[in-house]
C-alpha cells in the first residue's frame, strides 16, 4: 500500500467498514479489515474476497483504532463486521480522553 | 463526513431547535444534500451566507462541504458598500440572506441571492420528495472548508482560510464521537460568522448534542430560552456573560436547573464577572476557551476544576489563574517568544506562538503566515506561569510605546479593574510630544461609586511602575464593544483624540 497520509479515506473490501487516517508512520503498511486489504474509496474489491472468521469482531462508528506502537491511528466513519489490523496484528480501541466542551 | 457519521450513529435524534422547530440529524443531512445540489447548479464558487442564527447556518455549512466549495459566513452588520466589497472577493457566490436583506440584494453583480425562507423551503421539500443524494462524500482534506473575514480592527478585513484538515483535526482532538446524552443540548448565541459559531455546529453534531439557536442575543432572551429548552451547556462571549449577570441582579440564583456548563471566550473576561457568575451558578462548570479564527477556534482551556481550584485558593499564584486561559489542548504547543523570535522562560512576557494540526495561519491571497517548523505568531501578547498556565495580555499591536518602554494595556487595565469603584476600563496610547505616546485610561465607574483621576493614578502607582500610571483619565458611561465582545480600541483612541 502506498504511503498513508492523514485525511486519506479507505474502505473494507469485505464489509461496510470505512476509515479515515488520523496518523500514520512512514513506510509501507499492510492494513486489513476482515482479513482483506483495505481499499481506496474508488477502488473495486477483488472478486471472491470474503470476510475471514478470524477477523470478524467488527468495527465501531466513531471509534479510533491504534496499533501497538501508537503511531498509526484510524477513525472508523462507517461501521462494519470486519475487524481492523495492521501487518497482521489487530488494532485496538483508543481510550477516550474526554475534554470539557468548549463550544 | 462528520454529519454523515452523526446520521448513521443517531439519525433520529434532534440535531437542531430553532424558533420552536426541530430538525433531526438525518433531516439535516437530507437538507444539506439538496442544498448542495442547488448551490452546485448555480455555478457558484463560494457558498456565502448573510444571516442570524437559523437552520440555514448548519445547512449551508454542510452543503458547502458537500458541494466541494468554501462556506463564507458574512456579518449581518455589514453596510451595503462593505458587503459589496467582500462579495466581489468571493464572486461568483451563492448567497443565502435573511429575508429583509435578500430583497435589496436580488440581482447583485457578484452573487446569486436566495432568501433564507426559499432556501430552507427548497432544501426541506427536496429532502422529503427528491431522491436522496448519494452519501459518499468525497472530502479533500486540503480543500478550503470555510473562509472567515476577520473583524479587521486594524484595517480591511482579511479572509482567514480554514481547510477541512484543520477543522477535522480540531474536532477529533477535542470531541469524542457521540459523547452527548440524548437530553443534552447547547445554546448557540454567537453569530454564525464567528469561528466559535462554526466550531459550535461541528462539535455539537459530532458529539450528538442538540443545538438550540438564539437568533439575536439579549440576556432576557438567553435566560428564557435556556429555561424553556432545558439547555445543558452554552458558549458565550464575556460581554454576554456580563450582561446575563447584570440581568440577574438582585436574585440569588439563575434558576436554570438543567444548565451544567458554560464556556466562554472571544475576549477578555473581567475577573469580577467570572467570580460573580460562579456564585450565581454554583452548580455550573465553567470553562474558559482561548483561540483565534486562524487556529480553528480553541487552543487553550481553563477547565471547571481549574476554575474551582483557583477560586477556592488562598495562594495568590493559584488564585490569579482564574484570569488565565489555562493550558494548551493536547496536540497544540504554545511558546512565548521575545522580539528577536527567541523562546523565553516562564514568567516572561512576549508574543504567543502556537503550533498544531488545527492551526491554519493562512489568509486568502497572502498565503501562509506559518513560520519555521509550523509555528504561527498570534500577535497576542502573553506569558506562561511555571505550570504552563497561559495568560493573555492583548494584541501586540495595542502595545503602548512610551519613551522607548513597551507597556501592555492589559496589565494596567487589570489593576484599574481591581479598584472597588471601577466597573470597566480601557487603556490606550495617545500621541504625546514628550514621550511619543502617553498612557490614557477611559474608565466606567460602578453605579453609586466615585473616584477621581488622582485617586486612580495613585492606585496604579501602588501596584505598577510609575511609568504605567495613566497621564490622562476620561470617565464614560460605557465602553465601545463589537457584538462579539471585542473592545474597539480604535474608537476609544479616536474619541479621546476628539476631546482633548
Amino acid at each position: 500500500m502506498a504511503q498513508l497520509k492523514p485525511g486519506n479515506q479507505l474502505r473494507s473490501a469485505v464489509c461496510d467498514t470505512k476509515v479515515m487516517v488520523i496518523a500514520a508512520p512512514a513506510g509501507d503498511l499492510e492494513l486489513t479489515c476482515g482479513g482483506a486489504p483495505l481499499l481506496g474509496l474508488d477502488e473495486d474489491p477483488p472478486t471472491g474476497a470474503s470476510l475471514s472468521p478470524d477477523a470478524s469482531e467488527g468495527s465501531q462508528l466513531g471509534k479510533r483504532y491504534v496499533n501497538e506502537a501508537g503511531d498509526l491511528e484510524l477513525l472508523c466513519n462507517n461501521p462494519g463486521k470486519g475487524s481492523l489490523a495492521c501487518d497482521g496484528s489487530a488494532l485496538s480501541l483508543k481510550g477516550a480522553k474526554p475534554l470539557p466542551a468548549s463550544d | 463526513m462528520l454529519l454523515e457519521m452523526a446520521t448513521q450513529g443517531f439519525g433520529d435524534r434532534v440535531a437542531l431547535r430553532s424558533e420552536g422547530e426541530s430538525l433531526s440529524y438525518s433531516e439535516l443531512l437530507q437538507a444539506a444534500g439538496a442544498a448542495a445540489q442547488r448551490i452546485q447548479d448555480s455555478g457558484a464558487q463560494h457558498a456565502a451566507l448573510l444571516d442570524v442564527n437559523s437552520p440555514a447556518v448548519p445547512i449551508n455549512l454542510f452543503a458547502a462541504a458537500w458541494a466541494g466549495l468554501p462556506a463564507v459566513p458574512l456579518s449581518y452588520r455589514l453596510t451595503g458598500d462593505e458587503l459589496d466589497a467582500l462579495l466581489e472577493r468571493v464572486a461568483p457566490a451563492h448567497l443565502v440572506a435573511e429575508p429583509s436583506r435578500s430583497r435589496e440584494l436580488v440581482g447583485h453583480a457578484s452573487a446569486e441571492v436566495v432568501s433564507r425562507t426559499d432556501f430552507l423551503a427548497h432544501a426541506q421539500t427536496q429532502a422529503r420528495t427528491g431522491e436522496a443524494r448519494e452519501t459518499d462524500w468525497p472530502m479533500d482534506p486540503d480543500a478550503i472548508a470555510v473562509l472567515l473575514f476577520t473583524s479587521g480592527t486594524t484595517g480591511a478585513p482579511k479572509a482567514a482560510v480554514l481547510r477541512h484538515k484543520h477543522l477535522v483535526s480540531y474536532i477529533l482532538g477535542s470531541v469524542e464521537f457521540g459523547a452527548a446524552a440524548e437530553e443534552d443540548s447547547t445554546l448557540v448565541c454567537v453569530p454564525p460568522y464567528h469561528v466559535a459559531g462554526i466550531a459550535a455546529v461541528l462539535s455539537s453534531v459530532y458529539a450528538g448534542r442538540r443545538i438550540v439557536q438564539l437568533q439575536n442575543f439579549s440576556p432576557e432572551a438567553w435566560l428564557e430560552l435556556a429555561r424553556e429548552e432545558r439547555v445543558s451547556t452554552a458558549f458565550v462571549v464575556p460581554t454576554m456573560l456580563s450582561r446575563i449577570v447584570e440581568a440577574l441582579e438582585g436574585r440569588d440564583s439563575a434558576d436554570l436547573p438543567h444548565l451544567r456548563a458554560i464556556s466562554y471566550g472571544g475576549g477578555k473576561m473581567p475577573l469580577a464577572v467570572i467570580e460573580r457568575s460562579m456564585r450565581l451558578f454554583p452548580d455550573v462548570a465553567f470553562t474558559n476557551a482561548y483561540g483565534l479564527t486562524e487556529t480553528s477556534s480553541t487552543i487553550s482551556l481553563l477547565g471547571p476544576d481549574d476554575h474551582r481550584a483557583a477560586a477556592a485558593s488562598q495562594a495568590a499564584k493559584e488564585r490569579r489563574r482564574l484570569a488565565s486561559v489555562g493550558q494548551p489542548l493536547p496536540g497544540v504547543e504554545v511558546e512565548i517568544r521575545d522580539e528577536d523570535g527567541k523562546a523565553v522562560p516562564a514568567g516572561v512576557r512576549g508574543e504567543i506562538h502556537v503550533r498544531g494540526e488545527q492551526v491554519s495561519g493562512e489568509y486568502l491571497g497572502r498565503g501562509s503566515l506559518l513560520q519555521g517548523e509550523g509555528w504561527f505568531p498570534t500577535r497576542d501578547g502573553g506569558w506562561l506561569d511555571e505550570e504552563g498556565y497561559l495568560f493573555i495580555e492583548g494584541r501586540i499591536d495595542d502595545v503602548i510605546v512610551r519613551g522607548g518602554e513597551n507597556l501592555s494595556p492589559g496589565e494596567i487595565e487589570d489593576v484599574l479593574l481591581d479598584h472597588a469603584a471601577v466597573a470597566d476600563a480601557a487603556v490606550v496610547g495617545v500621541p504625546d510630544e514628550e514621550w511619543g505616546e502617553a498612557v490614557a485610561a477611559v474608565v466606567v465607574l460602578k453605579p453609586g461609586c466615585s473616584a477621581d483621576a488622582d485617586e486612580l493614578r495613585g492606585w496604579v502607582k501602588q501596584h505598577l511602575r510609575s511609568s504605567r500610571a495613566p497621564e490622562r483619565f476620561a470617565f464614560r458611561p460605557e465602553l465601545p464593544y463589537n457584538e462579539t465582545g471585542k473592545l474597539l480600541r480604535r474608537r476609544v483612541r479616536a474619541e479621546l483624540a476628539e476631546t482633548p
